[in-house]
């Protein structure tokens, strides 16, 4: 498992002064994939994103990177994007980011052929020697972007990066993220926008109140919250269905059309579902109902 | 280590090229060099010849008012309303009137000018009335000028160090207000470089990049790099100043011509300790007297100087880079926690006060210490750590043992190791809390958080 495995937490505790932060997490995070750490705000995200980067030690627990216990040295194979960000206003674009990478290891000339690459990629070359308060805050977060990837880590943490970027920029930072995990990264992805994690993620880790309540590959979670439910739409009366199939949900849709939501037992066949509905209407549409990741979400907070 | 300088630099380079650094190390040396060089130069321009007419109706004051570079005194035989109305005409620039009952009423003296007469004009005339009117009246009591001058002594005290060297010559006056003056300086820079450290450090948490950049070094290194950064901010501005002081005071000096100039200088010191000095002569009592105090004051400068040279420089410039530096540093670990501990600089004010309690205290206590500079007060308040940076350099010029020199500096060394713990622990806690201020014990609880 260490193997493939480039983060691993153990039974993380955190305690403040009345509040435990984090009790008990143990998480996996394989190698080269997208990792969605999902949660209500104040579950304990932040505390375990935190303990990762060594910005806090966990009161139990150890966490491992690449198989190995944390240590200082591992903060260059790591980058960071948290959610509270900010640049130095008063500094040049140019000098702030050589100066963030070389906080993170890198000598100067080497910070600087990285930069070139990026500023080229980015188009921003007109900006390098422009201050930070001069620039949109659109324009902030690319250049915060750039100061959290361009070390090459490892293991890339980013906190709700789409937050103050427009479609278009959003885009652009999503193609990104999806390079850089092509390029062998691995990415923990921190947010509530839920249609980005089902769009990105590869596998998923919901904390609540402080737990771990759920983890694993976005596909099992998925299959694991089937509800087994088929949406059919149709024309004419469907009347004297089997008893196996349960129409949870019937609405009337214009022209004559009605929308169904049947739920089949796990070991019927869909396929005697569809015979049934060809025999007695005319279809127009037929699909599984897959949980979003809003309703997994939903389910699994409000379940425990 | 690297980590540390890497941002020791930035903290250097960002202070070093704001424009409000480059002005004000700039311009105070400008303004200091001008403090002591505009007087100079503003004497060295001639003034202008008054002329005075005298209207005497004594007849007895025409021939004590005797004329000088800037006065030119003539008496006239007009009578005073006589000469009130032709004034505009006469190219007089002043009208004195001595009215005959002068002796009886000395407040009847007059002047008249078409426009307002300076206060030195005033005083140049006055003084010459008066000095007349006392002679007068110590000759009608029957009294001899040269007794009354042999009764005037001038007492002045000189002091000795009694040390294993033998006798020293000393002056208690030189030793407090060099004392003074570098515990000001130190009271001063630790403000100013210490609330530096904590707009640093607010600005930070405020632009929200002290997360981005606690991912990268530990927040101790944060601090200590600001906190040195700062430091050298100061130093470097220190030796700004000092050099182009030195620099602008010769060159302009030279520029205004350095052996008239230089005259003047000493001119004006001896004119502004006594000011009936630069009366004209023809005075009898009040001018001995006066000649007798500008010997006295220059007198004592020489002392002064005499004192200065027996004080021991390299010690006490090395004790001053040592408390400077140590106070400050011990400061601005205080003044980091604060910043951390807060969201906005508004909210800092309930924090600093304590900080600043022990500053303005030892500030006070010097003030005892010049007058005993050996008491207990003085023993004890030099070796508690927080004051001893003030306290300490107001003794040093006094004469203070090693032993307690090295005790102090040992003191303050620990004081700063342990108070830069403490601070650097509200610090990594304080930087990432957000939103509520935090009370006292909410600060206690944060030093014993695990890291």
């Amino acid at each position: 498992m260490t193997s493939t495995a480039i983060l691993e937490t153990r039974n993380i505790v955190k305690q403040y002064a009345q509040h435990r932060a984090l009790d008990g997490v143990s998480l996996t995070v394989p190698r080269g994939c997208i990792f969605g750490l999902l949660g209500p705000n104040g579950a304990g995200k932040t505390s375990l994103i935190r303990i990762i980067n060594q910005i806090t030690a966990p009161d139990e627990g150890e966490v491992f990177l690449g198989g190995d216990p944390l240590r200082p040295e591992h903060i260059g194979r790591i980058g960071y994007l948290p959610e509270e960000r900010g640049l130095y206003k008063k500094m040049k674009v140019g000098e702030q980011l050589l100066y963030l990478a070389q906080l993170k290891g890198l000598s100067e000339k080497q910070a600087m052929d990285k930069l070139k690459i990026w500023f080229t990629k980015f188009d921003i070359k007109p900006w390098w020697n422009k201050a930070v308060e001069d620039l949109s805050k659109g324009m902030q977060q690319k250049i915060q972007f750039v100061a959290t990837v361009l070390h090459e880590p490892d293991l890339i943490i980013l906190d709700e990066p789409f937050s103050g970027f427009d479609p278009i920029n959003a885009n652009l930072i999503k193609d990104e993220i999806l390079e850089l995990r092509r390029n062998g990264s691995t990415i923990i992805f921190s947010t509530h926008r839920m249609e980005s994690v089902e769009e990105l993620c590869d596998y998923i880790a919901l904390i609540n109140r402080s737990h771990k309540i759920l983890d694993g590959p976005k596909k099992a979670i998925k299959e694991q919250f089937k509800t087994h439910t088929y949406r059919a739409e149709f024309q004419g009366e469907l009347t004297d269905l089997p008893p196996v199939f349960t129409v949870v949900d019937s609405q009337p849709l214009d022209e004559g059309f009605t929308r169904v939501d049947i739920r089949i037992p796990p070991d019927a066949s869909v396929n005697d579902l569809i015979r049934n509905l060809l025999d007695r209407v005319a279809i127009r549409s037929f699909g599984e109902n897959i949980p979003s990741m809003n309703d997994i979400f939903i389910k699994a907070v409000n379940g425990q | 280590m690297k980590t540390i300088f890497l941002i020791m630099r930035r903290e250097y380079l960002v202070r070093v090229k704001k424009k409000s650094f480059i002005v004000m190390t700039l311009l105070t040396p400008i303004l200091m060099s001008a403090l002591w060089l505009l007087p100079a130069y503003l004497a060295t321009r001639k003034t202008d010849l008054k002329r005075v007419q005298v209207v005497d109706d004594t007849k007895r004051f025409a021939s004590v008012f005797q004329s000088t570079e800037e006065l030119k005194f003539e008496s006239s035989n007009q009578t005073i309303d006589e000469a009130k109305r032709k004034f505009a005409k006469s190219g007089y620039d002043v009208l004195t009137h001595v009215p005959a009952n002068i002796i009886d009423d000395p407040k009847g003296l007059k002047i008249y000018a078409e426009k307002n007469v300076s206060l030195g004009v005033v005083r140049d005339i006055e003084n010459v009335v008066e000095n007349e009117i006392e002679n007068q009246k110590l000759i009608s009591a029957g009294i001899d000028r040269k007794v009354l001058e042999n009764t005037k002594v001038n007492v002045s005290a000189r002091t000795y160090n009694l040390s294993e060297e033998g006798e020293k010559d000393s002056s208690s006056g030189a030793a407090t207000i060099l004392g003074y003056v570098l515990a000001g300086l130190i009271y001063f820079t630790i403000f100013l470089y210490g609330a530096q450290v904590m707009r640093g450090v607010l600005e930070e948490k405020t632009n929200r990049i002290v997360e981005v950049i606690i991912s990268s070094v530990k927040p101790f290194q944060l601090m200590a790099g600001k906190i040195l950064g700062v430091a050298l901010v100061g130093l470097t501005q220190f030796m700004l100043w000092i050099l182009l002081t030195i620099g602008l005071s010769t060159g302009l000096s030279a520029v205004i011509g350095s052996d008239a100039l230089k005259e003047r200088v000493e001119q004006s010191a001896v004119r502004s300790a006594s000011p009936g000095a630069a009366t004209p002569p023809g005075m009898s009592v009040k001018g001995e007297q006066a000649k007798a105090k500008a010997a006295n004051d220059a007198n004592m400068m020489a002392k002064v100087q005499s004192a200065l040279s027996t004080v021991n420089w390299p010690l006490l410039l090395t004790c001053f880079f040592i408390y400077f530096v140590g106070g400050y540093l011990l400061y601005s670990a205080l003044f980091a926690a604060v910043g951390a501990a807060v969201d906005n600089e508004t909210d800092s004010q309930q924090f600093m006060f304590p900080i600043t309690i022990p500053l303005i205290l030892g500030f006070i206590i010097a003030q005892t210490v010049v007058l005993n500079p050996d008491g207990a007060v003085a023993f004890w308040f030099s070796m508690i750590p927080l004051t001893s940076p003030i306290v300490m350099l107001v003794r040093i010029p006094f004469g203070v043992p090693i032993w307690e020199i090295a005790l102090s500096v040992a003191l303050l060394i620990g004081g700063f190791i342990g108070i830069a713990w403490v601070a650097a622990r509200i610090y990594r806690v304080g930087i990432l809390m957000y939103g509520k201020k935090p009370t006292y014990a909410e600060l206690a609880k944060w030093v014993f958080y695990k890291a």
